[in-house]
């Protein structure tokens, strides 16, 4: 049968070369518009200095506060001084180094989809090998958590009175999905149990085990905790900081 | 055009066939302390072992403290209706157990007891849980196994290399292995091996029929090659059709169900929804298989959770020839599924949890290939060519054939099962019979010199490899195979008879001329068609043996089956095995011959009931 | 049904090679390696192609679909949009032999270089006990039918080329299996640093994505590695601890690198006694 011959250049190399038919760049291209964002508005609030608590609300770019009058530099805010705590958690985060070296560093862009520099690459050795250290990060995220929950303790008192507003319920959603976030965290994994090999042998096995299980749960949603809780610490701060400037008020329940 | 630059090799054990039964035997030849060569046909651990999923049989006792060797004995015999090499499946029984804590001791990781041992489970035929199984890819796991202990063992592993002749030297009773000839896939490029020894475990057959569960390599290269080379072949006429293929869409017809869809409660069911297995129970396992549903459910309940069941065997689990043809006949009556088959039904059996976890390679085979959700439907299944009983004659004890130095082991050699193999006595049979194989092969190369093969020899096999490239015109390797399996598939398939045998016999006489004349185009690069056309003469060899045999057999019994003789001749033909061999002039010859006497104390284990 | 398919097939060598185009009549339940055998049977005779099993379960038949990792045998060609013409190339990150098939032999010399299995002594009784949930986990790497489609993909292999620093998913996940096996009694951490190049994964997870098994190669086989190693080297509280008495380092012996992944002799070493 006489078949034609498509010439093409099969593929070629460097950034983008692939023989993939599909919109491979519209993932990167979205994870890379959305965490820039994040990042903008995060440090606009940081910098802003202002309208971060209302009432018994306390917002979580701001939590735990501290008065950083003290230290002299002006510009320095509260929330820039506890910032780097979770910032450090996501920047290690397992899944986050998926999304930012595909999205930002492009190595790989996606799947089966060259790369710019081929020649060049040392993974997570060398420069980057403090990547090994998420566990620290994963600790001070879980101190921070208790924090939080604590602010949402808070929010339920209205001038030392019981009560219930919106923003204690945002509170409470960020604090519910953040712990999602942080239990899920692959290092907070290898804790409870992933370190070990024979847990019908090891101590408290069993008790490791059904723990382990319910990380494993958490973890297999890692990323949709990552991004919700990333866009929910994100509104929980706006919905503060509407209230605050009294741009919208506050709705109470009880 | 012949290729005087060939490469050569040399080993002590050769083994051919990189399955179950090749590696077993090459570890065992290594551990000798010898040089081993192991050829596989495709990659490493690619071997059609993959495809066992069911178990491998072993009389643990785990799951059922009653079970020990004799039991699985007698059911082996029983199963191959009494046609086995008794010896072979004596040792077979006795050395399973051994065979499968040794997986274990290589990094095997089977499913686990509630008291952390092996985990085993129902099949048919065997009486107590006997299948040691990792979900439904057992035989996976044991390749993968025998290939990652094996290659730190130093034996040789040689890649997508073919072969398609051996050598001998001498004549008569004094015939020996010195070596082979074949082609390197990639380049096409030949090479000889030279060696003391050969370990044959090329595997089965499947590729003759149109509907097979087989992959491509199952050409029947190994029992060719050792018939060529004087070698006898044996109980060829016995086919294993397995019950359970996939019958839709057509892409996988013949694509294999296993058989622990029934070992988990899987029944069989016409278009009715009637359980059709209750009509089909035989004389001879009449005594131990219940006859109404309750007494089947009940056994299935309890010896699948571990309580020794009082209860008579679901006869969803008879011996597979018996459910291939109860399949088979339902069909014809016009009570099967809309695309030729019957309904196996786990869905309802089941939780969805379950099957996921005890099933998953059928889940996902059925969801991406078929459009099916055995969790909520059942499937649509029907028999498909699967697994050769006969094989290379081989020596119960050592498994060597008549050519000395030449073993066999695996599916490729004949004995142990008869004129009927139980499911998951493959695996064991493979690891039993390639250490028997591969140890044997040991100690003949330690005990002889190494000889030259003759140059004509070699000469020969080039010009035969080369010939499909010499002629300009001729037919099509691909067609032709596919004329075979449709020729095979309507004279010699599951239902045979003396007229459709003697077209089957004489339809092959019209392939072997048309190979003969078979044209090739393109170079010897990775070239498909002329690896099509030498695996055609291999494939014709066991197609006659085949026909042939089966025309001798007038009685049905086990995976043979005759619509002119229905039952089992229990005077005559329940005492001899058909034996073929290359005759003079490169005919076929076919002989009778007597099964081994069973010693007394082997009948009384036979006769003895649970 | 008898609609017709084209098919793009990369016809060549190391020399080089092109798309052949071809036309085949498709039937349901089509997958893209019966539209090849049929081009072989009756257009390209001595067309290359590896395949075994055809059903998913051998890992033989790896190649790109438009550009994608897939094994030919389950790919049906109803997952393209009908007048689509379907790109078959051989699998980038290996040398090609001939059209779809390539030369995955680099494979084979790592996993050989892998320490093998080294199981503690069986119980009094001859058993070995493990319970089903100590196993569930190293039973799923367990599931691997090396068709290489993660070594493909993964873009240290495919971008970087680094095949001699780095073993590659497949592997990762065998020394996984290793690593948590509750019988076994070697410690890899060390060689899984500094001869397989764990370090080099970058956790972009395209081996996941590919795996036709569906093993979570990533979350469940290379960070509970990587975080192993860790625990071993990067870990200065665990090194504290260790130092100073309080918690006792694993006690196996541990795999000693050997500088490169070039030998597969390796030595073990018992760990010091901590005081």
């Amino acid at each position: 049968m006489a078949n034609r011959v498509v010439r093409l250049p099969l593929v070629g190399t460097g950034l983008g070369a692939t023989l993939r038919k599909d919109n491979w760049w519209i993932g990167p291209a979205v994870t890379f518009a959305v965490l820039s964002s994040f990042i903008a508005y995060a440090t606009f609030r940081a910098f802003e200095n202002n309208f971060f608590s209302y009432g018994p609300y306390l917002s979580p770019f701001y939590s735990p506060y501290i008065e950083s009058k003290g230290f002299g530099i002006s510009f320095l805010s509260p929330a820039m001084l506890i910032l780097p705590g979770p910032a450090s958690f996501r920047f290690t985060c397992y899944y986050y180094r998926k999304a930012y070296y595909r999205a930002f560093a492009m190595d790989p862009p996606a799947c089966a989809v060259g790369e710019r520099n081929p020649e060049k690459y040392n993974g997570e050795r060398k420069l980057l090998l403090f990547q090994n250290l998420h566990r620290f990060a994963m600790y001070v995220a879980v101190l921070f958590l208790v924090f939080l929950w604590h602010d949402f303790y808070k929010s339920l008192s209205f001038d030392g009175h019981f009560g219930l507003g919106l923003g204690s319920l945002v509170l409470l959603t960020n604090c519910v999905l953040l712990s999602g976030y942080t239990f899920g965290c692959h290092s907070f994994r290898h804790l409870i149990g992933g370190s070990v090999d024979s847990f019908s042998t090891a101590p408290f096995g069993k008790l490791r085990h059904s723990l382990w299980n319910l990380v494993t749960k958490l973890n297999g949603n890692h990323m949709a905790f990552a991004w919700s809780s990333l866009f929910g610490v994100a509104l929980t701060d706006l919905y503060i900081r509407m209230v605050a400037s009294g741009a919208i008020h506050d709705i109470r329940f009880l | 055009m012949t290729d005087k630059n060939f490469e050569t090799h040399e080993h002590d054990v050769l083994v051919i066939g990189a399955g179950g039964a090749g590696l077993r035997a090459a570890i065992e030849a290594s551990a000798a302390g010898l040089s081993v060569g192991l050829i596989c046909k495709s990659l490493l651990g690619k071997a059609h072992t993959v495809m066992a999923e069911g178990g491998v049989a072993a009389a643990l006792g785990n799951v059922e403290p009653r079970d020990n060797w004799k039991v699985h004995f007698r059911d082996t015999m029983k199963g191959g209706r009494y046609l086995n090499q008794w010896r072979m499946a004596q040792l077979h029984a006795m050395e399973a157990p051994d065979r499968v804590n040794e997986l274990e001791e290589w990094g095997a990781i089977f499913d686990r007891t509630h008291d952390g041992k092996i985990l085993q489970r129902n099949f048919g035929g065997h009486t107590y849980p006997r299948l040691a199984h990792v979900g439904d890819r057992t035989g996976l796991e044991m390749i993968r196994t025998l290939q990652q202990h094996g290659i730190h063992t130093g034996m040789h592993v040689y890649m997508e290399c073919t072969l398609t002749r051996l050598f001998t030297a001498g004549e008569g009773d004094d015939k020996r292995v010195t070596g082979c000839f074949g082609y390197w896939r990639e380049n096409g490029k030949f090479v000889v091996f030279k060696t003391k020894a050969i370990v044959m475990a090329s595997g089965g057959i499947g590729r003759i029929f149109k509907i097979n569960s087989n992959s491509w390599e199952c050409t029947g290269d190994g029992q060719a090659l050792a018939y060529l080379a004087g070698a006898e072949l044996m109980d060829m006429e016995f086919m294993q059709f397995h019950p359970t293929g996939m019958v839709w869409p057509p892409s996988v017809r013949g694509t294999l169900i296993t058989e622990g869809v029934r070992g988990e409660g899987g029944t069989l069911r016409n278009k009715d929804g009637k359980r059709i297995m209750f009509g089909y129970i035989p004389e001879l396992y009449a005594s131990d298989t219940a006859k109404t549903e309750e007494e089947a459910d009940l056994w299935l309940r309890e010896s699948t959770t571990g309580i020794a069941s009082k209860a008579k065997r679901t006869p969803d689990l008879l011996p597979r020839d018996i459910v291939a043809r109860a399949i088979h006949t339902e069909v014809k009556a016009g009570r099967g599924s809309p695309h030729g088959g019957v309904f196996l039904d786990i869905a309802t059996r089941r939780s969805a949890e379950d099957i996921k976890k005890k099933l998953p390679a059928m889940y996902h085979q059925f969801m991406e290939l078929g459009d099916v959700d055995i969790t909520k439907e059942p499937m649509e299944v029907g028999p498909t060519g699967h697994y050769t009983m006969g094989g290379i004659k081989v020596d119960p004890n050592t498994q060597e054939s008549r050519v000395k130095g030449l073993f066999a082991a695996g599916e490729c050699a004949a004995g142990m099962h008869g004129s009927n193999r139980l499911g998951g006595n493959s695996l064991s049979d493979l690891l039993v019979f390639g250490r028997i194989a591969g140890e044997h092969a040991a100690k003949f190369a330690k005990s002889v010199q190494a000889k030259e093969t003759d140059k004509g020899a070699i000469e020969a096999a080039e010009k035969e490899a080369l010939a499909p490239f010499s002629r300009d015109e001729g037919p099509n390797p691909f067609l032709l195979h596919e004329d075979l399996m449709n020729q095979m598939q309507k004279y010699v398939g599951i239902m045979r008879n003396e007229a459709d045998l003697a077209s089957g016999l004489k339809e092959v006489e019209r392939l072997k001329d048309a190979q003969s004349r078979i044209s090739v185009t393109g170079n010897r690069h990775y070239n498909a068609a002329w690896h099509e056309s030498i695996d055609m003469r291999n494939m014709l060899i066991v197609s006659e043996a085949m026909a042939r045999a089966a025309a001798q057999r007038k009685e049905s019994r086990g995976g043979h089956a005759r619509e002119d003789f229905t039952e089992m001749d229990k005077e005559h033909f329940a005492k001899v095995n058909i034996v073929l061999r290359y005759g003079k002039g490169g005919d076929m010859e076919l002989e009778e011959v007597a099964l081994p006497p069973v010693p007394d104390e082997i009948k009384k284990i036979l006769e003895e009931k649970e | 049904m008898a609609d017709k398919a084209t098919i793009r097939v990369f016809r060549g060598n190391e020399d080089g090679g092109e798309f052949k185009e071809y036309e085949v009549e498709t039937y349901t339940g089509m997958v893209v390696l019966d539209a090849i055998h049929e081009i072989q049977a009756k257009q390209a005779p001595d067309l290359a192609v590896r395949w075994n099993c055809k059903a998913g379960r051998c890992g033989s038949c790896s190649a790109e679909v438009n550009g994608k990792p897939r094994l030919l045998c389950m790919t049906r060609m109803s997952h393209f949009a009908e007048g689509e013409a379907i790109n078959v190339t051989p699998m980038r990150t290996f040398p090609i032999i001939k059209d779809l098939v390539t030369d995955v032999s680099w494979n084979y010399e790592m996993a050989k270089k892998i320490p093998e299995f080294k199981p503690r002594p069986r119980d009094a009784d001859g058993h070995w006990r493990m319970q089903q949930y100590d196993i569930d986990r190293i039973q799923e790497f367990r599931k691997c039918i090396e068709c290489f489609m993660c070594q493909n993909v993964c873009h240290v292999l495919r971008d970087h080329d680094k095949k001699k620093e780095f073993a590659g998913p497949r592997f990762f996940i065998h020394l996984a299996t290793l690593e948590m096996h509750p019988l076994d009694t070697l410690d890899r951490r060390q060689m899984m640093k500094d001869d397989f190049g764990l370090g080099l994964c970058n956790i972009t997870r395209c081996c996941t994505e590919v795996c036709p098994e569906h093993i979570q190669i990533t979350d469940n086989g290379i960070i509970p590695m990587k975080e192993r190693v860790a625990d071993d080297f990067y870990d200065p509280v665990r090194w504290l601890l260790a130092r100073f008495g309080g918690k006792k380092k694993k006690s196996l012996p541990i795999v000693q690198s050997t500088g490169d992944a070039g030998e597969d002799t390796h030595k073990t070493k018992k760990p010091k006694k901590t005081a």
